[in-house]
């Protein structure tokens, strides 16, 4: 090895230490920052770097893409937090893309000179990034709201998901075999194009961050195969890392709404449900003055918000409430379930960016003892993680889904739009509680309003 | 005979016939101790990741996994006997895809952190 190469390994090695550093540092939101500015100074190492690369002779094609990269980035590191869930699905794209790029070029590069443990790891990296790109490009445009929500689904779509993953495989192993013919190879990425718009497509909204972990897994692990291909340690555990990161994400969600990844994937959950449970009673309506009055008087508020308080963009006039609420003396907590939102950590976003410090932000678990003693719980456009149906009625859906209890606190005030069903079609028999009042309208201008009224209270 | 193809044992002596020259089991084993490591260190560092801050997780992953950018540059800048533009095309491409997950991501991962704000700094930011 020569001198450069000796430098340009240590600067992987150094990466290698601070991106590990970096993610610890995120086990707390104290050392968080530091630790992401470790992380940062370590890629800064490994691109400088890899610039004195002693491969590298022209320079045109790197800055050309170095600037158009940084010229679309930064600009998507400015998007507003309540797009963070289809900004993220866009750059699982782009981190799909370049690994799928690199595994490409490398075959155009060497062909099947790069001996068949290399062509195994580039076809894992080509079938994953490819497919990684597609879904995550359909995931951001459901996200976006370009595509419909509503699972798409159709006679025999199985078989043809099937079918269509079999010839991948088919064709990766015929590729294998047959190293000289590149055809094989061009029909195994073509089909992997193909399959992740496939698998998306059945997947409804409210699934969004089972697939969202899911993706950010598939774009890691081809990064790490990308690391196999060119032999690159910091690759693979830069990979790996991110793998698992999605992976860990993916079984939590899950296990957040009680169901399993296939499940997931091939259940064609959100399709119209003919076994409704018949539900008794009738909502109850309250008035702004009512609501407002229980909340002046209240000892203990919970807030807790869903997917509807990202649409009306209503985290600062929850906030803005909760302010009104704590000068009174109120204790204000807001409960947080792993699947509200469209992405894992979505609500926590959202609320921190409105001012609301951590401290009061909580977990499923942690606030869930606390309903009993809880004079109002608030429900922001949240509807099936707060379905007592989930635990009670063992014949629905979302059967065995671990929900916020709030109808075990001594008053509900439901914030929704509309009188509708929630996403997954199913019946809330929260909203018929006696305990429960309904607040119909927009969540942002219920919000002022009674925040309004609160203060003359 | 096609169902030869998926024996695991004709795919392997394939794989190694056709890799002989190219191919370093030193290099392979090497890579999955790596690989089986980082994977269990990933596990233990991320299980410990409170759910309060699983999107900045992501979006710093993501940012991270942006190191496929170190292969992409070789790819873009160097020399090969043939298909010179195509090679440098896509690692052009790759290049950009990567460079936006790593500004973007670091950007866009810190931007979110700095607002998690403990209640004493969030009271003091309310009245600025």
């Amino acid at each position: 090895m020569s001198h450069a190469q000796y430098f340009l390994e240590a600067t992987y090695l150094i990466a290698s230490c601070l991106f590990v550093l970096g993610l610890k540092g995120l086990s707390h939101p104290d050392s968080a920052r530091r630790g992401m500015i470790l992380a940062a100074a370590g890629m800064a190492a490994a691109v400088i770097g890899t610039l004195f690369h002693p491969d590298i002779h022209n320079y045109i094609y790197i800055a050309i893409g170095l600037m158009v990269g940084s010229a679309i980035g930064i600009p998507m590191a400015m998007v507003p937090m309540t797009a963070m869930p289809q900004r993220t699905a866009l750059s699982h794209a782009f981190g799909a893309m370049a690994a799928s790029m690199v595994g490409i070029a490398e075959y155009v590069i060497h062909g099947s000179s790069l001996g068949g443990i290399k062509m195994g790891a580039l076809g894992l990296e080509v079938m994953l990034g490819s497919l990684t790109v597609t879904g995550s490009l359909i995931a951001a445009a459901k996200l976006q709201e370009l595509m419909r929500g509503t699972p798409i689904t159709y006679r025999g779509q199985q078989f043809v998901n099937l079918g269509l993953f079999l010839t991948m495989i088919t064709s990766f192993v015929l590729w294998l075999t047959h190293p000289a013919d590149a055809h094989y190879f061009y029909v195994m990425a073509g089909c992997a194009f193909i399959f992740g718009v496939l698998l998306v497509i059945p997947i409804g909204a409210a699934d969004m961050p089972v697939v969202m972990s899911l993706l950010n897994s598939y774009a890691g692990l081809s990064s790490a195969a990308t690391g196999f291909v060119l032999g690159n340690n910091v690759l693979i555990i830069a990979g790996t890392l991110d793998g698992f990161s999605g992976f860990i994400l993916s079984i939590l969600m899950c296990k957040a709404m009680n169901r399993s990844i296939t499940n997931v994937l091939f259940g064609g959950f959100g399709t119209p449900v003919t076994a409704e449970t018949a539900v008794s009673g009738a909502m109850r309506e309250v008035s702004m003055d009512d609501v407002a009055v229980q909340l002046a008087y209240a000892n203990q508020v919970v807030f807790v918000p869903g997917y509807g308080m990202a649409t009306a963009q209503a985290q600062h006039a929850v906030r803005e409430l909760g302010n009104v609420l704590e000068e009174r003396g109120i204790s204000v907590k807001y409960g947080i379930h792993p699947v509200a939102g469209r992405m894992p950590g979505h609500m926590n976003v959202l609320l921190a960016e409105a001012n609301v410090p951590y401290s009061q932000l909580y977990e499923m678990d942690q606030i869930n003892p606390e309903m009993p003693s809880t004079d109002v719980a608030v429900v922001i456009g949240a509807n099936d993680v707060v379905n007592p149906d989930a635990r009670d009625n063992p014949k629905s859906l979302i059967a065995g889904m671990p929900i916020i209890e709030v109808d075990k606190a001594k008053s509900v005030v439901v914030l929704k739009r509309g009188k509708g069903k929630g996403f997954s079609g199913l019946e809330n028999p929260l909203f018929f509680k006696p305990v429960t009042g309904m607040l119909y309208g927009d969540a942002k201008s219920s919000l002022t309003a009674l925040t309004q009224a609160v203060q003359k209270v | 005979m096609n169902y030869l193809l998926f024996n695991p044992a004709v795919l392997m002596v394939a794989m190694f016939e056709n890799g002989s020259t190219a191919f370093n089991p030193a290099v392979l084993i090497a890579s999955l101790y790596v690989f089986a490591l980082a994977a269990f260190l990933g596990f233990q560092v991320i299980s410990r990741v409170p759910p309060l801050l699983h999107t900045p997780l992501m979006s710093a992953t993501n940012a991270i996994s942006g190191i496929s950018l170190i292969g992409s540059l070789v790819i873009a800048g160097s020399r090969y006997d043939h298909h010179q533009l195509l090679a440098s095309v896509l690692g052009c491409a790759a290049v950009t895809s990567a460079m936006i997950n790593v500004t973007g991501g670091f950007l866009i991962t810190d931007r979110m952190l700095k607002m998690f704000r403990k209640k004493e700094t969030a009271k003091a930011e309310e009245k600025k």
